[in-house]
């Protein structure tokens, strides 16, 4: 081999070297020292993944346009979408958690959407995108700050909280959120490195 | 010694970000020089540089927030005629008591579970590779790929007071309040999840001989 390879694997948590292996479907590959996943069979095609991004953007426009939950006590209601979260905690003097919530179910999503998408489209036509490489990288750091399915379990609690005092009443964007979730999770099983190798072969 | 070569007695580093298998240049390379990944340009290293001084500090940071994360309240609930502060385990007692034992139990299990687990689980984990110990090593690979799962649902409750405070808002009749607590609490999960990336678990499987 030259100075680099592309037929090795290194397993990530514990630096064990293995030949890579071409996986039948629904295959996956554990490193035999630790255990850890190596290698997940592909079966997605970009275009396929690229159709699930594009469905999580609406979703994610959804959710976070239509409020989440009402709440009613003697005749007044009360509802919030997300930027309602975000603000209200920011008026009162929590911006920690604001800036918190606003990057892990905002920001962070979105611009992992964005770059995703992006660098998809151009992988589906066998292309590297413009900017592939920074991207895959920024990728690579914010993808464990995304907490959207966090989220969902956190309004379920709210409302059983609220339950005991209030009259709550689902609203739309709660269901956006939980659809967003089965999306996320489609989407977690999918090894993204798979776009570092030879354009083409990713497709 | 062993049937599966490691990359590093091989002279191979596996890049942390993009995968790539790469010559590990570091021998022939200028001691203040940085060894380029050719395929993404992260810097590449042997192992996660200053893996435990960097994982200590934070932990230790996670933990003093914990404290008053626990003793300060995190929600204050005000109506006509009373004011009710909850930390957090007195949220999980209510939440028990309103009659949702099961998510009374989740919250329990986020809040405060998987943040000691964190805790006991790196300090285990730092301990005995700094140790060279070669016991249950493989249990404590898992480990860490647990804590490596878990460690963001911890944001839960987090979560649960900022909705609270943006839907109870009548006026005096009622209104939910966020207290330092949560603040303590959103950072106690922001440094362990800092501290667990920060650890490199190829450290339990190096030998005594080996260091960062």
């Amino acid at each position: 081999m030259g100075t680099t390879s592309e037929a090795l694997i290194v397993c990530e948590h514990c630096d064990t070297v293995y030949q890579r292996l071409a996986l039948a479907r629904g295959e996956v590959a554990r490193c035999a020292r630790c255990g850890k996943v190596l290698q997940r069979h592909y079966r997605l095609s970009a275009n396929a993944m690229l159709a699930l991004i594009v469905t999580a953007m609406i979703v994610f426009v959804q959710a976070n346009m239509w409020p989440i939950v009402m709440l009613g006590l003697s005749g007044q209601h009360n509802s919030s979408t997300l930027w309602g979260v975000i603000i209200a905690m920011w008026r009162e003097d929590a911006g920690v958690v604001s800036v918190l919530v606003a990057a892990t179910l905002f920001f962070l999503p979105l611009l992992k959407m964005l770059q995703l998408g992006w660098l998809l489209w151009f992988a589906r036509q066998g292309r590297r995108a413009p900017g592939f490489v920074p991207m895959m990288v920024g990728l690579h750091y914010l993808n464990p700050w995304t907490m959207s399915e966090v989220f969902v379990l956190g309004a379920l609690v709210a409302i059983v909280k609220a339950h005991a005092y209030f009259d709550v009443t689902p609203e739309p964007g709660i269901y956006a959120y939980a659809a967003l979730t089965v999306l996320i999770t489609v989407f977690a099983g999918i090894d993204l490195r798979r776009l570092w190798l030879t354009p083409g072969d990713a497709a | 010694m062993n049937a599966l070569p490691r990359a590093a007695e091989l002279g191979l580093i596996g890049c942390h970000v993009c995968g790539l298998v790469c010559r590990d240049a570091h021998a022939t390379a200028g001691a203040a020089e940085v060894v380029a990944c050719p395929r993404c340009g992260v810097a590449l290293h042997r192992r996660k540089p200053a893996s435990y001084s960097r994982t200590w500090a934070l932990l230790i940071a996670a933990f003093i927030m914990y404290i008053p994360a626990n003793v300060v309240p995190i929600m204050r609930t005000a109506s006509l005629n009373d004011i009710d502060d909850n930390t957090i385990i007195s949220g999980v007692v209510e939440l028990w008591k309103n009659g949702s034992p099961d998510l009374a139990i989740i919250v329990f299990t986020a809040s405060i579970v998987v943040p000691m687990l964190k805790f006991l689980a790196l300090g285990t984990l730092l301990v005995s590779s700094r140790r060279g110990s070669s016991w249950a090593r493989q249990q404590r690979a898992g480990l860490y790929r647990l804590v490596e799962l878990v460690g963001y649902w911890s944001m839960l409750d987090v979560f649960v007071v900022s909705l609270l405070t943006a839907l109870v808002r009548f006026s005096v009749l009622s209104r939910v309040e966020p207290l330092p607590g949560v603040i303590f609490f959103g950072l106690t999960v922001v440094l362990t999840m800092l501290a667990s990336m920060s650890f490199d678990p190829r450290l339990i499987w190096d030998g005594r001989d080996t260091d960062d």
